[in-house]
């Protein structure tokens, strides 16, 4: 009987639930796309807004910004290592950005107050396809990082330091976009999941505590997020001697 | 049912994959390029500046620490060096005042003395004077007296 009302619970989440856009034969997930446009606007006003008058001696949202920036080369260099890592600090700082003021976005902002036909609006990162989206394009990364530095070389990396390796490491590209998507995805959904559960058991004061660890999280969710991309593309990069 | 929804594939379900993965991976190029242009070129034009701008300073401030130093070192040197021309200036001096004053001193000595020696002859001349004139007179009288004895003879 519990366990049935569980699952009502669940189902009253709206879980898989999609608001479903369709442009001739092709199927989008409009919320996704409604609430990643919502986010990187305020995203894109705020940086806008910071860089708008820059000076040598940093005031207010430029200081936030710099310190921002900061942050992401530090993340890139220790990754990527110093001879290339500029090429490839925006691309790092901006999954850092979208994947971060995605996972804080859908944690902060009241979405469930805003009624969809279908489906709900919540953070981009908890579907499936934006995790996937931003795995395949670390792959593609790292693969052109790799050949564009390195050329026909690149492929030494798979039989370094022994050709026993060379299964091993066609496996890797497999599981590193698939543990991307899912550590991504999995780790952002159940956190919504466990806040709209407990606000739907117990709407006072629990889900507190939770909503600040998903808070948590959803930063080092982000952090984890660029860091491997980082690494994935500093790996793929090195010289091996 | 449930199941079905959960992980259905025809319409909805968590692992549904459509058309938004090939989207959402364009916005998020696309978001890249944007950021670069509004974000990561400009504050990063602005902070490598400062950065260059600080250890330029840095580099020019050691420079002239440096060169400071070997001001100060220098005008250690210069201060010493004065200091003891000073000092043999100052000993030249007091011996010159020395000398300068050894020799007044003797002058004027040497002067006291002449005068004093000019005196005395002076003084003795005039005793020796005086006691001729007084021995002549003596004698005058003691003739007078001898004179006048002899005729009440």
């Amino acid at each position: 009987m519990f366990f049935n009302s569980l699952l009502t619970n669940f189902a009253a989440l709206e879980v898989g639930q999609h608001l479903y856009w369709r442009i001739g034969n092709i199927r989008l997930h409009g919320q996704v796309f409604l609430t990643s446009w919502i986010l990187l606007g305020a995203l894109l006003v705020f940086i806008s807004l910071g860089t708008k008058k820059m000076e040598n001696d940093p005031k207010g949202l430029q200081n936030l910004l710099e310190f921002l920036w900061d942050y992401i080369r530090d993340l890139a260099r220790t990754q990527i290592g110093e001879k290339v890592y500029r090429d490839w600090m925006p691309f790092i700082g901006t999954l850092f950005l979208f994947v971060f003021v995605s996972n804080w976005g859908g944690a902060l902002i009241p979405w469930r107050l805003i009624k969809l036909p279908s489906g709900e609006l919540g953070a981009p990162t908890a579907d499936i396809n934006t995790t996937i989206a931003l795995a395949l394009l670390v792959s593609l990364s790292y693969f052109y990082a790799g050949l564009s530095n390195k050329g026909w070389r690149y492929f030494e990396y798979y039989v370094h330091p022994t050709p026993i390796m060379l299964p091993f490491k066609i496996l890797e590209d497999f599981t590193k976009p698939l543990s991307l998507s899912f550590r991504l995805f999995g780790n952002i959904l159940a956190d919504e999941l466990v806040v709209g559960v407990l606000v739907f058991l117990v709407p006072l004061i629990l889900p507190i505590p939770v909503m600040f660890l998903g808070l948590f999280t959803s930063a080092i969710q982000a952090l984890i997020f660029a860091t491997l991309a980082a690494y994935y593309i500093g790996e793929a990069v090195e010289e091996h001697h | 049912m449930l199941a079905f929804n959960f992980f259905g594939a025809t319409e909805g379900g968590l692992f549904d994959i459509n058309a938004t993965l090939p989207l959402m991976a364009i916005q998020v190029v696309a978001l890249t390029y944007i950021l670069n242009s509004l974000f990561f070129k400009p504050v990063g034009n602005v902070v490598e500046k400062r950065e260059k701008f600080v250890s330029n300073n840095i580099i020019e401030a050691k420079n002239k620490l440096s060169e400071v130093k070997k001001l100060e070192a220098d005008l250690l040197i210069q201060l010493q060096s004065a200091r003891s021309e000073a000092q043999r200036i100052v000993s030249e001096a007091e011996n010159e005042s020395d000398k300068l004053y050894k020799e007044a001193l003797e002058l004027a000595n040497n002067e006291a003395n002449a005068s004093k020696e000019k005196a005395r002859l002076e003084i003795e001349s005039q005793t020796n004077a005086a006691r001729d004139q007084l021995s002549k007179q003596a004698d005058e009288l003691s003739e007078l007296i001898v004179n006048r004895l002899i005729l009440e003879k």
